[in-house]
């Protein structure tokens, strides 16, 4: 897919997006960014729904969009499955009839059996019946989506799909999300502004920020390495790393990254592979041993980069694995740090995230 | 009590209120989804009946009508008739009198329909057509049947563009409200208060159904 659009709004707010991306046959591309970054509108430019001002979109062999030849599908015509932040269920109609609204095009048993198909994927059968105001926010969630795969799009888009979810909810239908997406074989576009989500459903992930792409990567490449300062403040998360549970008890968990082992709070949804997830904020740093502290992780590792961040400086260490920790620059004066300097690093158990990883074998 | 003006007038209101729903959901469907710049200019028009005086509107009827404007002179070389002081004549007028009655009602209801669920019928590969037909027009039922009852039951109480266009023709123009006015002209209180107990029953009657129905309407769909 190659996108290079431009659109102003009235407001003088400028979306000015250009991306091209090899979407397979179950990519998961994350636009990433805060609200109000353009993240939305770009999206809805993809669906249709928006009619940028200039530039070209083209998606496979098809142009969707170029405004020199005045060429707009119209979002009928392009294939796709949409959900909006806010599902857009239709209320005039049943958990089936939402799911079946766009198949008018079918026999009344392919239809039937489109829509049977997509209720058991989903997990929603037993609810056909029901109107949207009768099921719950996580049901909503999944005849949505539901809704959107019934036509077998080649693309999906999803605005924030979990975002109206309580936490509980939203960690649980984030796995099922995952597995579903890798199942389907259709390449999907996924807005999220939350790292977890974006690290957990993502193989590519965009950065956007006001209204322009900044850097496009896997998801680990960029959280390990922003391009950039303003990708590094909106990804908010310096380092994230493959590992492996070893147990988990009473909320507590240990993981192996690269050898080294660490401790972290646990959620119930983690499986064996995550990535973990430390902001450098988190990160202290101490000559020598740092005695005993509340502390769970003690890395030892030795400085490997100094970088000026204004009043702040990040600090790159070697512990086995990449760390990076943010300071002041008084500490940085006061424990005299320089290149290849040993050094201590403390973090909390609890400034460890860890973040539920794609299984392997979808990887592959 | 004048059977035969009542009849004349159920069927007058009944006609009108059919052909405004004809006629007013493509204006009502363009006057909430456009967004031309200049679009109040035509809704200024179509609301122009609530303001303007019955005679007014009735002379402008009357003169567009007539056999000497182009659209008159057409309809009587087809038909063989001038249209004023028929009931065909009387029914264009009143459709024309009605329609901001039809048109607002309707656009009200268009314009409560979330328009991100418009997107995503589109999304799902569903036609504009389809999406008003399949999504829109069942999710403003309550504004649409709004917009009926309130033609019908305006087009019963109509006088003065009546006289102006229909005349006062026993049987085919002669409605109740100038029935009323024929009654008091003759001193016959008597027959003039029965008519007029019956139009302000029907009337009431009508109303009555509009603001029940539309209380059962935001008690099934209590999202807005």
């Amino acid at each position: 897919m190659t996108v290079d659009i431009a659109k102003t709004f009235s407001s003088g707010f400028t979306v000015e997006a250009r991306l091209t991306v090899e979407l397979g046959p179950s990519t998961v591309l994350i636009l990433f960014g805060p609200s109000g970054s353009g993240k939305t509108t770009l999206l809805r430019c993809l669906a249709g729904l928006e009619r940028p001002d200039r530039g070209r979109i083209q998606f496979i062999s098809r142009t969707w969009f170029d405004a020199e030849q005045a060429i707009h599908v119209p979002p009928q015509e392009r294939k796709i499955g949409y959900m909006s932040q806010d599902y857009s269920l239709f209320p005039t109609y049943s958990v089936a009839g939402n799911i079946g609204f766009g198949l008018g095009g079918l026999t009344a048993d392919e239809k039937q059996r489109r829509v049977a198909e997509s209720l058991t994927l989903l997990k929603l059968q037993g609810l056909e019946q029901l109107t949207p105001s009768q099921l719950s926010g996580g049901q909503q969630q999944r005849v949505a989506l539901a809704r959107a795969i019934a036509r077998h799009p080649q693309l999906l888009l999803l605005d924030e799909p979990l975002s109206a979810l309580d936490t509980p909810t939203r960690l649980r239908l984030q796995g099922e999300l995952r597995h579903l997406l890798k199942h389907l074989a259709i390449p999907s576009i996924v807005v999220t502004h939350d790292w977890g989500e974006a690290l957990a459903l993502g193989d590519q992930m965009a950065v956007i920020g006001a209204g322009r792409v900044l850097q496009v990567g896997t998801p680990q490449e960029v959280f390990n390495r922003p391009n950039g300062e303003e990708v590094a403040r909106i990804v908010g998360i310096e380092t994230a790393l493959q590992g492996r549970v070893r147990e988990s008890v009473e909320g507590l968990a240990t993981v192996e990254v690269a050898g080294v082992i660490l401790h972290a709070l646990a959620g119930d949804e983690v499986g064996p592979d995550v990535f973990v997830c430390i902001r450098a904020e988190d990160v202290v740093l101490a000559h020598g041993s740092a005695g005993t502290t509340s502390a769970r992780n003690q890395l030892r590792g030795s400085v490997v980069d100094i970088s000026s961040m204004g009043a702040l400086v990040k600090v790159g260490l070697d512990c086995g694995f990449p760390l990076s920790a943010i300071v002041t620059r008084s500490a940085v004066e006061d424990l005299h740090l320089s290149l290849g300097m040993p050094l201590t690093a403390s973090i909390k158990a609890g400034a460890v995230h860890l973040v539920p990883r794609r299984d392997a074998a979808f990887t592959a | 009590m004048n059977w035969i003006a009542i009849g004349v007038t159920l069927k007058l209101a009944m006609l009108t209120a059919l052909l405004l729903v004809v006629i007013g959901l493509p204006i009502a469907y363009w006057v909430s989804f456009s967004r031309w710049r200049w679009k109040f200019l035509v809704e200024s028009v179509v609301a122009l009946p609530l303001v303007l005086p019955p005679t007014v509107m009735g002379f402008y009827i009357l003169v567009a009508i007539g056999p000497h404007s182009p659209f008159g002179r057409l309809y009587t070389d087809l038909v063989g008739h001038p249209l004023p002081f028929t009931f065909e004549g009387l029914l264009i007028a009143s459709v024309l009198y009605s329609l901001p009655f039809a048109v607002q009602p309707f656009a009200a209801a268009f314009d409560q329909v979330d328009r991100r669920l418009i997107e995503a019928s589109w999304t799902l590969g569903v036609s504009r057509a389809g999406t008003f037909f399949k999504l829109i027009l069942p999710m403003s039922v309550a504004g649409v049947v709004t917009g009926f009852v309130l033609s019908f039951a305006h087009t019963l109480g109509e006088f003065g563009v009546v006289l102006m266009v229909g005349g006062n023709i026993e049987g085919v123009t002669r409605t109740v409200s100038i029935d009323i006015y024929d009654e008091v002209q003759a001193l016959n209180y008597a027959g003039a208060a029965m008519t007029a107990l019956f139009l302000l029953a029907v009337s009431y009657l009508i109303l009555l159904s509009v603001y029940a129905m539309n209380r059962k309407m935001w008690a099934v769909w209590p999202q807005k």
